[in-house]
């Protein structure tokens, strides 16, 4: 390539979390003026490289280089003094701040605020960016979109000329990437360096000039894009050829096991957050739930669960109106099953050991305890028997939750909804965060229980993954179902514009 | 029973040492607050409290002069803020427990040292104080003038107090970073704020100023120093804090509130010796519970408050 | 598999590895001692405060824990003494389990015995002296309860502070006390407030000839046992665990969050109850006004040297206890006043709470293990 030094280079970068080693030797070069794609799954050591290069992390062992220069890069401050930035994939900003004050914060100053000047200056940047900003917004009240925007604002404003950006499409409907990259591009034109770290094959064909690929915590080959095909890039950060083989047969539909009707529901701020929203699931099908994250999907699982009072409407389960049933009788009585998206939060007390947690929605009930008594050595085989048949690596079943990996937490809590046949399963975003060999299983046991003639509500923000294991897709918009299609006929542009509250036919 | 209210004379009194009742307790909740916007729980306040009285007996008894009470009382307070740094922020102890274990140790270590320090035990003393300061002309309105220009030094730096720690929070750089460290301290630290110094300087700092309230006991109202004489003072400035939504404006109202409620049940015993003194004695107590109880809406504290920051936390 | 590298090294054998696991086996043991390495650090702490009281550290130890456990008098005195701290010390227990701190335990205590008092001056008399007994008993825990579920319901219901709340009703129940005493309970001509005397057949009977040590003290050891066993065996105890660790999973699980937060906290205020009916039944025989020298705040000293275990707890009040009986002896001994004992106090619960820092980490201790050993 060219004379000048690379704009960022890491040498044999090395970086542990107790027994876990997160980055192992890793090399880099980043030229400059480029777009850079560091491909990988989840848990493959992306984001923690990158915190490393932003100062967040501080690696056991290896070196880096800005523009052929050694430095050591111990806290954000010393990597922006670099001209580094980065746009985490949970934006590190403060809700009940304006937007104006997100940008400035931290910047050096007079000690007296006056911020009529930087008011100026951020609503000029968002206009070259392309979007009108009021900087006297709470940050919070912003679309999570336009939050992104403030983020790479933020940066620009600090001069940052090597913009780090994590994930940054996960947050985005299909229609919003496209001139996402535009500015990416744009960006990189003015002189900027881009390294995008992503998950997502097409993205990189698209986008990026380079890219490297790593796995398990290691870089397995750095190419150009030119030079690669999706199908080389796949196997590399597989570590082994992909047949996307998460059997999909066609569904054996039964009867309708769950009817949500015209149901309403407030959020835990008493926003309204579902409006009137209907939709349908038949045993032995799954329904995918389309949208961007907060768009009501967290109230709408926990309304069919029963952890949501409703404000209107009705929910029905194998027929029965949920109306007088608690989470407990819906689980036991219904045979609800939930996997709740945030699994260390909701799904599991991590503080309690395995066996617990394998009951932790039965133990109340026999033959886990009798008069209130616990019977814990029956808790114990059974979490043995449960373990064993799902997989779950532990020390022994007294082991914390805590100490285990998100796959093995995950199987802990599949294996407790599923053990008990439900007619009706919801899941949340079972796979985020987690590796490709668990992701596999846990679409493979949903598919099972589907087939077994289990109704499935199938709420993820990923649609990659809905178009492959939902039969029918329903796309949810502030609260409402805004269409409803077969999984068949469905393609990310018809669901882009619906995610965002259009209408397909509004569009020819 | 309420014809104090109509009497000017009883009115100015009741309103004057309301007024000085309140000021304990306006430091302190200056204090707590500042803390609590950087994000960390000070419920360590009515300890602090007791170890500024004491250090204000001890300056006072060993120099002789009020000020130096007050640097010793500061010296007691940035020590006990010290601890609860270090335990809570660094060392990532549960900041309740921390501040329960400071409160325990705040009282035994003071009732112990007063027996060894002041012959004849803190009850004894006699120390010189701080006098009231009569603004020229304004002292001389009527009950306003008695009321509120004719205090001593502490009542008005008291009142700064408050448009200080107001100004530093709404309209300083600095002040923005504390808001932030509390609210999300890893949006703070990406964006290069030193979450863990903020902390440290908020904390101490607003222990130094629980101290000062507890000085303000000994060196302008008692002038003597007695076992535990923080008597839940600490507890109704967190309840003050908790009334005032974290705003320096509200909480300083909050605590001219209890102050009132102070006041006026002294003059309800004072008038009404045929009651029981208890019952009038528990108002303010109730007063703070029931404030706190009829807070309208969920008042919400800086998100991340209590909870240590770890950058690498996975 | 970094520890399989290791292990696979060729300097390794099957007694360098035993020797290893037993070394991390007395690591961790040394870990769990931590309370114990804790009042070890305070007592020397305290040492410096009785020299600086110009007092010989030494002998005023002595003196101390002679007065406190080496005569039957003094055992007897402790343990009339460790009566309130264990169930003081099980009011702040049970809450805290389910994640919430009852500060208040003083104003349950008052109130306990408050119930206990009027119950004993007023119950029939021609009911036999135990089912009166009985009754005072429950009336007594009952009224600690139900103090305790005023910060109970306001936490779970309006979501107020209960540190704040539970702490400013001690002050309430105090001054309540002081008022019915004057207006209504108090002995005629008594010189400062007092109440009559309870009628002798609900006096509880002492189990120690010669010393004062009632049979509520036995009482309150069962308590903490069932305590226990609540949380050892019962889905109680279990459940108000699990709100403890993670209220959202415990909603998730089924579990009624708000009802466990008031139960959690009326189970602790009746243990409260029950020490302040045990001092008006087994000791004092009237309410005193002021009765109590801080019970409620020393049994959350009790709490934490016994790291939340009920059991741990008769031992920690017995410590404590003592170390308050001691305090006495070690007065008249070497002159250093009683209130020493209240800074040692302080000083433990600083040290304990210090001590909260220190975690086991197995996996790094495994690895500094390996390391020491194979740079040998």
């Amino acid at each position: 390539m060219t004379e000048a030094p690379d704009r960022l280079t890491l040498e044999g970068i090395t970086k542990r979390f107790g027994p876990f080693c997160a980055n192992n030797d890793v090399n880099l070069q980043i030229a400059e003026h480029s777009i850079h794609a560091i491909l990988g799954e989840n848990g493959a050591g992306k984001s923690t490289l990158m915190n490393i290069i932003y100062g967040l992390y501080t690696p056991d062992a290896g070196r880096i280089l800005s523009r052929g220069r050694e430095v050591t890069i111990s806290d954000p401050r010393e990597a922006m003094a670099l001209g580094i930035g980065m746009v985490h994939q949970h934006f590190k900003q403060v809700n009940t701040m304006s937007v104006v004050e997100n940008v400035v914060l931290g910047l050096p100053g007079k000690q007296i605020l006056d911020l009529g000047e930087d008011r100026r200056r951020v609503s000029e940047m968002a206009a070259e960016l392309g979007s009108a900003i009021d900087p006297d917004q709470l940050m919070s009240t912003l679309p999570i979109g336009q939050q992104q925007r403030v983020e790479i604002l933020k940066m620009l404003y600090r001069e940052a000329d090597l913009l780090i950006l994590d994930e940054p499409t996960s947050v985005l409907t299909p229609n919003e990437i496209e001139s996402f990259f535009k500015l990416l591009r744009q960006l990189r034109d003015s002189g900027r360096t881009i390294l995008l770290i992503t998950h997502k094959l097409d993205e990189v064909m698209d986008l990026s000039d380079r890219v490297t690929v790593m796995r398990q915590g290691r870089v397995e080959a750095e190419l150009e894009i030119s030079d690669t095909t999706p199908r080389e890039l796949a196997r590399v950060m597989v570590g082994r050829d992909v047949v996307f083989d998460v059997a999909h047969t066609k569904p054996r539909v039964g009867a309708p096991v769950l009817e949500v009707e015209g149901i309403s529901a407030v959020d835990d701020r008493g926003v309204q957050a579902l409006h009137n929203l209907s939709l349908k699931v038949r045993g032995g099908e799954i329904l995918g739930i389309v949208g961007i994250d907060g768009n009501g999907q967290r109230e709408l699982a926990e309304a069919v669960v029963g952890l949501r009072e409703l404000t209107g409407g009705t929910i029905s389960i194998s027929g029965t109106d949920t109306k007088s049933y608690g989470p407990n009788e819906r689980k036991h009585k219904l045979k609800v099953g939930y996997v709740p998206e945030d699994r260390q939060k909701v799904g599991l007390d991590l503080d309690s050991d395995i066996s617990l947690n394998m009951v932790l929605r039965g133990y109340r009930q026999a033959p886990y305890s009798n008069f209130g008594l616990m019977d814990y050595a029956r808790i114990r085989t059974h979490a043995e028997d449960l373990a064993k048949r799902y997989d779950v690596r532990m020390r022994g079943v007294s082991q914390r939750v805590r100490d285990l990996s998100g796959g093995n937490q995950q199987k802990i809590i599949l294996a407790r909804e599923i053990e008990d046949d439900p007619k009706v399963l919801v899941v949340s975003q079972p796979t985020k965060g987690l590796d490709v060999g668990a992701i596999e299983f846990v679409q493979r046991t949903l598919l099972s229980q589907r087939d077994e003639g289990a109704g499935i509500l199938y709420i993820s923000s990923e649609l990659d993954e809905l178009l492959l294991v939902a039969d029918r897709l329903a796309v949810i918009f502030k609260g409402r179902i805004v269409g409803e299609l077969p999984a068949s006929e469905a393609t990310p542009e018809k669901l882009g514009l619906l995610m965002t509250g259009r209408d397909i036919h509004e569009q020819g | 029973m309420f014809e104090f209210l109509t009497n000017p004379a009883q009115l100015a009194d009741v309103l004057s040492t309301a007024l000085r009742f309140s000021i304990p307790l306006i430091f302190a909740a200056m204090g707590g607050l500042l803390c609590e916007r950087a994000g960390v729980f000070n419920i360590a306040l009515e300890g602090q409290m007791l170890f500024g009285a004491f250090g204000a007996a001890v300056g006072g008894y060993y120099f002789g002069t009020a000020y130096a009470g007050l640097f010793v009382a500061v010296g007691f307070g940035v020590i006990s803020g010290l601890l609860l740094a270090i335990l809570g922020i660094t060392l990532r102890v549960n900041q309740i427990v921390v501040g329960i274990a400071i409160i325990l140790f705040a009282t035994g270590f003071t009732s112990f040292m007063s027996r060894l320090l002041f012959p004849g035990g803190g009850n004894s003393l006699t120390l010189e104080g701080f006098g009231p300061i009569a603004v020229p002309f304004l002292s001389d309105i009527p009950i306003v003038g008695g009321v509120l220009f004719s205090q001593n030094g502490m009542v008005y730096s008291a009142l700064l107090l408050v448009v200080a720690v107001h100004f530093l929070l709404f309209r300083t750089r600095a002040g923005m970073s504390i808001r932030a460290v509390g609210e999300s301290p890893a949006a703070a630290d990406a964006a290069g704020i030193h979450v863990l110094r903020t902390r440290y300087a908020c904390v101490i700092t607003g222990s130094a100023l629980a101290a000062l309230g507890g000085a303000y006991l000994v060196l302008t109202q008692v002038l003597l120093f007695s076992d535990n004489m923080s008597a839940g003072k600490g507890f109704i400035a967190l309840a003050a804090i908790v009334l005032g939504r974290w705003q320096p404006k509200v909480a300083f109202l909050a605590c001219l509130l209890f102050g009132f409620f102070d006041a006026v049940q002294l003059r309800l015993q004072f008038n009404n010796p045929e009651i029981p003194f208890q019952v009038f004695a528990a108002l303010p107590y109730l007063v703070s519970i029931l404030a706190l109880v009829g807070l309208m809406g969920r008042a919400s504290p800086p998100s991340a408050i209590g909870q240590p920051y770890d950058r690498e936390m996975r | 598999m970094n520890r399989g590298d290791v292990r696979s090294s060729a300097a390794q054998t099957d007694s360098e590895t035993q020797f290893q696991a037993r070394l991390l086996g007395i690591i961790r043991i040394v870990f769990l001692l931590k309370t114990v390495w804790a009042v070890i650090a305070a007592l020397l702490l305290g040492a410096i405060l009785i020299l600086l009281a110009g007092g010989d550290p030494l002998e005023g130890y002595s003196a101390l824990f002679r007065g406190a456990f080496a005569d039957y008098w003094g055992i007897g005195d402790t343990l009339v003494r460790m009566s309130p701290l264990l169930l003081a010390g099980l009011a702040v227990i049970i809450p805290l389990r389910a994640g919430l701190f009852n500060i208040g335990a003083e104003g349950q205590i008052y109130i306990g015995a408050l119930f206990a008092t009027i119950a004993a001056l007023y119950l029939p008399e021609y009911l036999p002296g135990l089912v009166r007994i009985v009754l005072c008993i429950i009336v007594g825990a009952l009224g600690g309860a139900l103090w305790a579920t005023i910060p109970g319901l306001l936490k779970a219901y309006r979501g107020t502070n209960e540190i704040i709340t539970s702490l400013l009703l001690s002050y309430v129940a105090v001054n309540l006390i002081g008022a019915v005493l004057h207006m209504w309970l108090i002995e005629p001509g008594a010189p400062y407030p007092y109440s009559r005397e309870v009628p002798e057949e609900v006096i509880l009977p002492i189990f120690l000839p010669r010393t004062q040590a009632h049979v509520g003290i036995m009482i309150s050891w069962i308590a903490a046992l069932v305590v226990a066993v609540m949380f050892w065996k019962t889905t109680l105890g279990q459940s108000i665990q699990v709100v403890g660790h993670n209220k959202h999973a415990a909603a998730y699980a089924g579990l009624n969050v708000k009802r466990l937060t008031v139960l959690s906290f009326a189970l602790g205020g009746s243990m409260g109850g029950l020490a302040g009916v045990f001092e008006v039944l087994g000791l004092k025989y009237r309410l005193f006004d002021h009765f109590s020298p801080g019970y409620g705040m020393q049994g959350i000293i009790v709490a934490f040297l016994a790291a939340l275990n009920p059991i741990g707890a008769i031992f920690a009040a017995i410590f404590l206890g003592g170390l308050q009986v001691g305090a006495g002896a070690m007065q008249r001994a070497t002159g250093i006043d009683t209130t020493m004992v209240a800074a040692l106090q302080g000083l433990v619960v600083l040290c304990v709470a210090l001590g909260l820092a220190l975690k086991f980490h197995p996996d790094r201790w495994q690895r500094r293990i390996v390391a020491w050993r194979s740079s040998r």
